[in-house]
């Protein structure tokens, strides 16, 4: 059997307006809508299609892994209904920024043996990109980052990835077991269904404090503050093309 | 102490985002007390030519690390090659750019040198603190890096690009010494290229969304204005998922961030994660049948109506102004 291990982060709802707290350091988290980094959402996605293609061939066992207050249980029951395996849940009521989270990713690396470890390329609250490269440096396996198309080789050897890169796109190989991150086009996540909703609800979820972990849990990244950016000031309308010429010729110097 | 500025280049072609590193780097030399930016160029065909022309830009010295295994960009591979140098040179900062290549190895860096990174980084502050954006750049982060190297990936757009200075820095070469990486193989690379200018490299941006319709009418309706006005094309997330468009047209916090001259919007409602990409662009037009879209808002000069009919009239007046 094979494992395919996807380390997702629940973050705010990407419409939710972000409101800075008292403290100056953090988020308002009152009222916010949690969701699954639509990125990893993707990973979860990616790594049930590679099993959905191997049924009958090889056996695979689908991981997910979280790491944050034991609430985000909702989130890895969301990815069990779209058919992981099982869950994973280290719970820290403390910052987890891309550092110790690939800490942590890292550790159950090690205890789990996956062959592959998938994950979104960026989380849309820190939008730091960094956690999966920070794996594979960790643990010197290949990395495909940005990934638009994966596809295993029957004997679980290699992967070959389409890459989105500047400029178009790049295709490498890396040997398994290898880290891949995902982009917006690889796949489109499916909606669970309400038996896989059920079934999800009995599938086994493990909570790990991080402090049984040998993981250091200090941030590296230190955040000073937290404000919001300038506001733009107010726009024209205006009512006909000419209009709009004259002031970019004139006004706006731009034409 | 030094820093070492790493500079991407393509064969030896630079483009103007390289120059913002270096822009960057100088900054923090002055801001956060680096005695020295290095200059560093990785690869094989062209690396020599580039450097010769990065030692122009007020770096203090240019070193080359040019080896046939880093003709094709690997991740390990270069992660190695710029650990070797930071070592060699004692440094204890690392900056490259928020770019695909950027995005992709300095992390892994980071974790080689035993540092910590902080990404996308928009300003550079005293004390080794930096300004970046998070949530779609709706919320701006100082930010302090704990570690006693320091590695930053800045955006291109948030630094003018460095200007030729009258010195010329010193180039030296360096062989590697680590063995090239086998884990990870270079397949094949598919360039998107047109004619035109690169997204983050132009003055202009004329950018569609889905209201285009279809991938025939984004080229028909958008062409001839990007090209009256020398712009690159751009795209909505929407637009490209629904095919009009290829991928890294695509401009928004996942895709191209851009802050050109003029930044005019064709039927692009504004999600957030697409304003991401184009906010800081000096002067944005917005061209929409909805009057409450957030692009609408956002823009400096919003026009209502069908932007079938309004584009092609754009393109005629804009011609009228041009040749009088």
């Amino acid at each position: 059997m094979h494992k395919i291990l996807v380390p997702i982060k629940r973050v705010p709802d990407y419409a939710t307006k972000i409101k800075i707290a008292p403290d100056s350091k953090s988020i308002q988290t009152d009222g916010i809508k949690w969701i699954i980094n639509p990125f990893d959402e993707i990973a979860v996605e990616e790594a049930l299609r590679i099993k959905e293609t191997f049924v009958g061939k090889q056996e695979i066992e689908i991981i997910v892994l979280s790491i944050g207050p034991e609430a985000l249980g909702e989130q890895i029951r969301s990815a069990l209904a779209m058919g992981a395996d099982r869950g994973i849940l280290v719970s820290s009521d403390g910052l987890i920024d891309s550092s110790v989270a690939a800490l942590v990713i890292s550790e159950f690396v090690g205890k789990e043996s996956p062959m592959l470890v998938i994950m979104g390329k960026q989380a849309i609250d820190s939008d730091s990109s960094q956690t999966g490269q920070l794996v594979a440096g960790q643990l010197d396996l290949p990395q495909a980052t940005f990934a638009s198309k994966v596809t295993v080789s029957d004997t679980w050897d290699k992967a070959t990835v389409v890459r989105e890169v500047d400029g178009g796109l790049e295709t490498i190989g890396v040997s398994l077991p290898a880290v891949i991150t995902t982009d917006l086009r690889l796949n489109e996540p499916r909606y669970p269904s309400l038996p896989n909703i059920v079934k999800a609800k009995k599938k086994p979820l493990d909570i790990i404090p991080i402090s049984s972990l040998s993981v250091d849990a200090t941030p590296g990244l230190e955040i000073v503050s937290l404000e919001l950016p300038a506001a733009k000031k107010a726009g024209i309308r205006v009512q006909s093309v000419a209009e709009l010429v004259e002031k970019l010729n004139k006004d706006a110097k731009v034409i | 102490m030094s820093l070492i500025c790493y500079v991407e280049h393509s064969n030896g072609k630079l483009s103007k985002t390289a120059f913002s590193t270096i822009s960057a780097a100088l900054q923090m030399k002055a801001v956060q007390g680096y005695p020295k930016v290095i200059a560093c160029l990785i690869g094989s065909d062209g690396v020599a030519s580039a450097a010769e022309i990065v030692s122009e830009y007020g770096v203090d010295e240019v070193v080359t690390v040019s080896d046939s295994s880093l003709q094709n960009y690997l991740a390990a591979n270069y992660a190695a090659a710029l650990k070797e140098i930071v070592e060699k040179f004692g440094a204890k900062g690392v900056v490259g750019l928020s770019s695909a290549q950027g995005k992709d190895f300095f992390p892994r860096l980071a974790k080689l040198l035993g540092g910590v990174q902080a990404s996308d980084c928009l300003q550079v502050l005293p004390g080794g603190e930096f300004k970046r954006p998070m949530f779609a750049g709706n919320i701006v982060a100082t930010v302090r890096l704990t570690s006693e190297i320091k590695v930053i990936t800045v955006r291109a757009t948030a630094f003018e690009p460095a200007l030729k200075v009258s010195s010329k820095a010193s180039v030296t070469s360096h062989s590697i010494s680590f063995t090239p990486d086998t884990k990870a193989e270079f397949i094949a690379y598919e360039s998107s290229k047109s004619e035109r200018p690169e997204l983050t490299e132009a003055e202009v941006i004329v950018s569609g969304g889905r209201a285009l319709k279809s991938a025939e009418s984004f080229q028909s309706v958008l062409s001839p204005l990007a090209d009256l006005l020398n712009a690159a094309i751009g795209a909505s997330r929407a637009a490209v998922d629904s095919g009009y468009a290829p991928n890294d047209w695509q401009v928004g916090q996942t895709g191209k961030v851009v802050a050109p001259k003029l930044y005019i919007a064709v039927g692009i409602s504004g999600a957030i994660q697409h304003l991401a990409g184009m906010k800081d662009s000096k002067v944005i037009v917005a061209i929409n049948k909805d009057p409450e879209a957030p692009m609408m808002e956002m823009a400096d000069y919003s026009l209502v109506g069908d932007l079938f009919k309004i584009v092609p009239e754009l393109v005629e007046a804009i011609k009228a102004v041009k040749s009088s």
